[in-house]
């Protein structure tokens, strides 16, 4: 047992740490909150120069490999930052949605694009009916020859305006579901602006009778079914990551921040409401870290993960919140200024508690498992 | 990250449950009455059941298991201490006797006396411990130092070839059933608080040691009162460097957080309402439909993985020769609230039946709840309060400042 990163994961960390610090800064996102672009080109072209585009993606695709764990790092790195760019969407859930399709055209056509950052893809899930899981997708597939006319409506659609695909679900009267790669650039679709607590530019994405070719589907029925419970474990895992990240910024910035501030002639950080705030911001920390490692080491080993990534998913999802609430006690008055970080974490923590799946949700997943 | 055990540790884990299975009477596991996690050392139900327990702590103790990470030369089996943590993981999951809260002897006591005892009292005391003949209590609280344990009071007065003990130990577990005390004393009076205090193993029929019984909230007797007046003890009793005792007493402390843990026993007890609620119906429905029931089960299933995580981490740690002081703390504080919080809910869950204190047809799992309910209680105060380890967190962690 080796409950460190190891040396590689060290060393991405690290880059990816200083990279962000550098390219990513908190001016940025907040730039890109009052600007129309979905997301800033240049870091997004500058990540892709790191290589970051291509972790988890196989090298016959022009991918470097890289495991589930190795993914949880950068994601760490991400939420730390903020970081306002589709890479979540693009890399990690379209990406492994591609590899695990059987659809080796789509594979050998859309993989080297992204990642060389040339292909920006969104995730359309969630519609009007529902908030997440697989059960109530009304958004209808029909064929049409060999070809397929999608139409219906998703919700929080993220980055949907940059995005050169939809990764999109839909259901097939009968047959089940079917995972599709839609082209932005198709007739028939429509985007309107979602605005979120996070910032994120998420979209309401209407498909009207949009023509898909089957060479653009990636899984149909049982495959569908399969790649999707898969998708749900690895977004589960990748959404902990990212706020694992942002509360370890928060607990780091909180900590510093209780030694140097003064009232009544001592640091506020040697009253021990103060100290008893932090010392439970770290074990929530600490705990959401082990148990999304352990999540992400079974993903990486290719065991069954669905109980660590759903009990990771309910347990990080309140415990981000928890801290990131903290983290604005402790400052008091200046973590309620928009120029100050702080709640760039607490808007990410909770939206993220929120996407794919929250709480309750996966403790019924948990449930399941566990036997009852 | 990488959560697997080596080969060799895997085997020792599969070795040692077959051994559990194979030795413990059938059914063994029904007999024990602890929730995880308490200080309470609740007594068997059934008084046959100490036989059972007596020689199944010789076999442990034959096997040379009761101290596996010691150095062969003092009766251990050189094992890491990931594989000690297997061990505690295992004997806690079965309810083997011993298998947690029962060990301040091979958990605290040894390991101390290999780390700052002389050859002599290694010599004495190691061997006896390993092979599960003599037992120890924890003499630190005293009527005035519960938390703050730098005022201790009791002094050990050097006197010809003797130290003579006068004052007053309480709180003190089991020590009517122990041999020795793992005594913290003052043998400085005139020094600064924390400076003036040393550990010393006192015999509990040394003249002038005597005994009170303290009922606890079960209406069990678990704890003493403990009055030393002009007791004697060998100067060689004395362990460590003396008025070192504070710094010796960090490291006691540790070993005491990660060995009374017994992380096995909440799995053990989560699956014994899992086959309830599974089982037993309200209103016409099963509880294990519910979904209020299948969400707060599903919680507490997730914060005993993050026990466990934690428990690992400990070990580890100790393996790498790193000090896992504030991560034992940070586990203690996340197993003791987790005892408390699985009480509660498997006391909403059953309603008015979990409130039954003795086994009978109406009483779900064994009486157990209302007892864990009590019990735990006592889980985050002994051994050093939720508070006192949000503090080492804070200020040993953290580095917030101690004003
Ligand atoms: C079941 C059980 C078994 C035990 N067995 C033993 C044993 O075998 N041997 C032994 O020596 N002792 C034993 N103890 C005693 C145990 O170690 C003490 O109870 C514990 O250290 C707390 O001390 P106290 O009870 O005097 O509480 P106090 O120290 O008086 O604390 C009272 C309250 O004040 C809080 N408090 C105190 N100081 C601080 C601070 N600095 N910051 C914040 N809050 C603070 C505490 O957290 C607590 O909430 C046992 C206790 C229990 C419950």
């Amino acid at each position: 047992m080796n409950l460190d990163l190891n040396t590689e994961q060290k060393l991405l960390k690290n880059s990816a740490r200083s990279f962000l610090k550098q390219e990513c800064p908190s001016a940025l996102v907040r730039k890109v909150r009052n600007s129309d672009e979905a997301f800033p080109e240049t870091l997004w072209k500058n990540m892709a120069d790191m290589g970051w585009m291509g972790l988890g993606i196989d090298e016959e695709y022009g991918g470097i490999g890289g495991s589930a764990s190795d993914v949880a790092v950068l994601m760490e790195a991400m939420g730390e930052a903020s970081l306002p760019a589709p890479f979540f969407t693009t890399v990690v859930v379209s990406g492994t949605a591609i590899q695990q399709s059987s659809n080796e055209e789509m594979k050998a056509k859309l993989l080297p694009l992204l990642v060389t950052g040339k292909l920006v893809s969104s995730f359309a899930l969630i519609e009007p009916n529902n908030d997440y899981g697989l059960t109530h997708i009304r958004t209808a597939a029909t064929a049409d020859g060999s070809d397929w006319i999608i139409s219906g409506t998703k919700l929080f659609v993220e980055y949907a305006k940059g995005a050169r695909y939809f990764l999109t679900v839909a259901n097939v009267e009968g047959t089940g579901l079917i995972v599709a790669m839609i082209d932005a650039a198709t007739d028939g679709i429509k985007l309107k602006s979602m605005p979120t607590l996070d910032y994120s530019k998420q979209c309401e994405v209407v498909f009207n009778a949009v023509k898909v070719p089957a060479e653009n589907i990636l899984a149909l029925g049982d495959d569908a079914e399969s790649m999707l419970n898969h998708l749900e474990d690895i977004c589960a895992v990748a959404k902990c990551s990212e706020m694992m990240g942002a509360i370890q910024s928060v607990l780091d910035v909180s900590v510093e921040y209780v030694k140097d501030r003064t009232q009544f002639g001592q640091p506020v950080g040697g009253f021990q409401a103060v100290q008893h705030h932090c010392a439970n911001m770290a074990v929530n920390v600490d705990s959401a870290r082990y148990l999304t490692g352990l999540a992400a080491w079974k993903l990486s080993e290719g065991l069954p993960a669905t109980k660590e990534a759903s009990m990771a998913k309910s347990f990080v999802s309140k415990a981000a919140v928890r801290v990131s609430k903290l983290g604005h006690q402790v400052h008091g008055a200046i973590s309620f200024c928009d120029e100050h970080d702080m709640h760039l974490y607490l808007r990410r923590t909770q939206s993220a508690s929120m996407a794919f799946g929250n709480t309750e949700y996966h403790l019924e997943k948990v449930a399941q498992k566990i036997g009852l | 990250m990488d959560f697997k055990f080596t080969d060799k540790e895997q085997a020792f884990h599969d070795e040692l449950t077959d051994f559990l299975i194979a030795e413990l009477p059938a059914g063994w596991a029904d007999h024990p009455v602890q929730w995880p996690h308490d200080y309470a050392h609740s007594p068997y139900r059934d008084p046959k059941d100490m036989e059972v327990h007596e020689s199944f702590i010789k076999k442990i103790a034959e096997k040379g298991w009761l101290t596996i990470s010691w150095p062969k030369e003092y009766g251990g089996q050189g094992f890491n201490n990931m594989q000690q943590a297997i061990f505690d993981e295992r004997m806690s999951y079965y309810r083997a006797p011993a298998g947690s809260s029962g060990s301040v002897g091979a958990g605290i006591v040894g390991p101390m006396l290999l780390r700052i005892g002389t050859k002599e009292q290694q010599a004495e005391f190691i061997p006896r411990i390993a092979r599960g003949e003599i037992t120890f209590w924890l003499g630190y609280s005293e009527p005035n130092a519960g938390s703050d344990l730098g005022a201790v009071r009791t002094t050990a007065i050097e006197d010809g070839d003797d130290l003579v003990l006068n004052g007053q130990k309480c709180w003190s577990s089991l020590a009517h059933k122990a041999d020795y005390s793992w005594m913290i004393v003052r043998t400085d009076p005139d020094a600064r608080k924390h400076q003036g205090c040393s550990f010393v193993i006192v015999d509990n029929k040394t003249p002038g040691v005597e005994m009170q019984p303290v009922i606890n909230i079960l209406g069990d007797h678990s704890f003493n009162e403990v009055f030393m007046t002009d007791a004697r003890i060998p100067k060689n009793n004395l362990v460590g460097e003396k008025n070192k005792g504070f710094y010796h007493l960090m490291q006691a402390l540790d070993f005491e957080r990660i060995t009374l843990v017994g992380i096995g026993g909440f799995k053990r007890m989560f699956e014994e309402i899992i086959d309830y609620v599974k089982t037993n119906k309200r209103n016409g429905k099963l509880l294990s439909e519910i979904p209020s029931v299948r969400y707060k089960l599903a919680e507490i299933a997730t914060n005993i993985e993050i026990g466990y995580m934690l428990f690992w981490r400990t070990a580890e740690m100790l393996d790498r020769g790193e000090d896992p002081n504030v991560e034992s703390s940070s586990l203690k504080v996340a197993t003791t609230e987790l005892a408390r919080d699985m009480a509660e809910v498997a006391m909403e869950i059953l309603g008015p039946y979990g409130q039954l204190t003795e086994s009978s047809e109406w009483s779900p799992i064994r009486a157990l709840v209302s007892r864990g309910f009590l019990e735990s209680i006592s889980a985050t105060i002994g051994a050093g309060t939720s508070e006192i380890m949000r503090n080492i967190i804070a200020q040993r962690g953290l580095g917030l400042p101690r004003v």
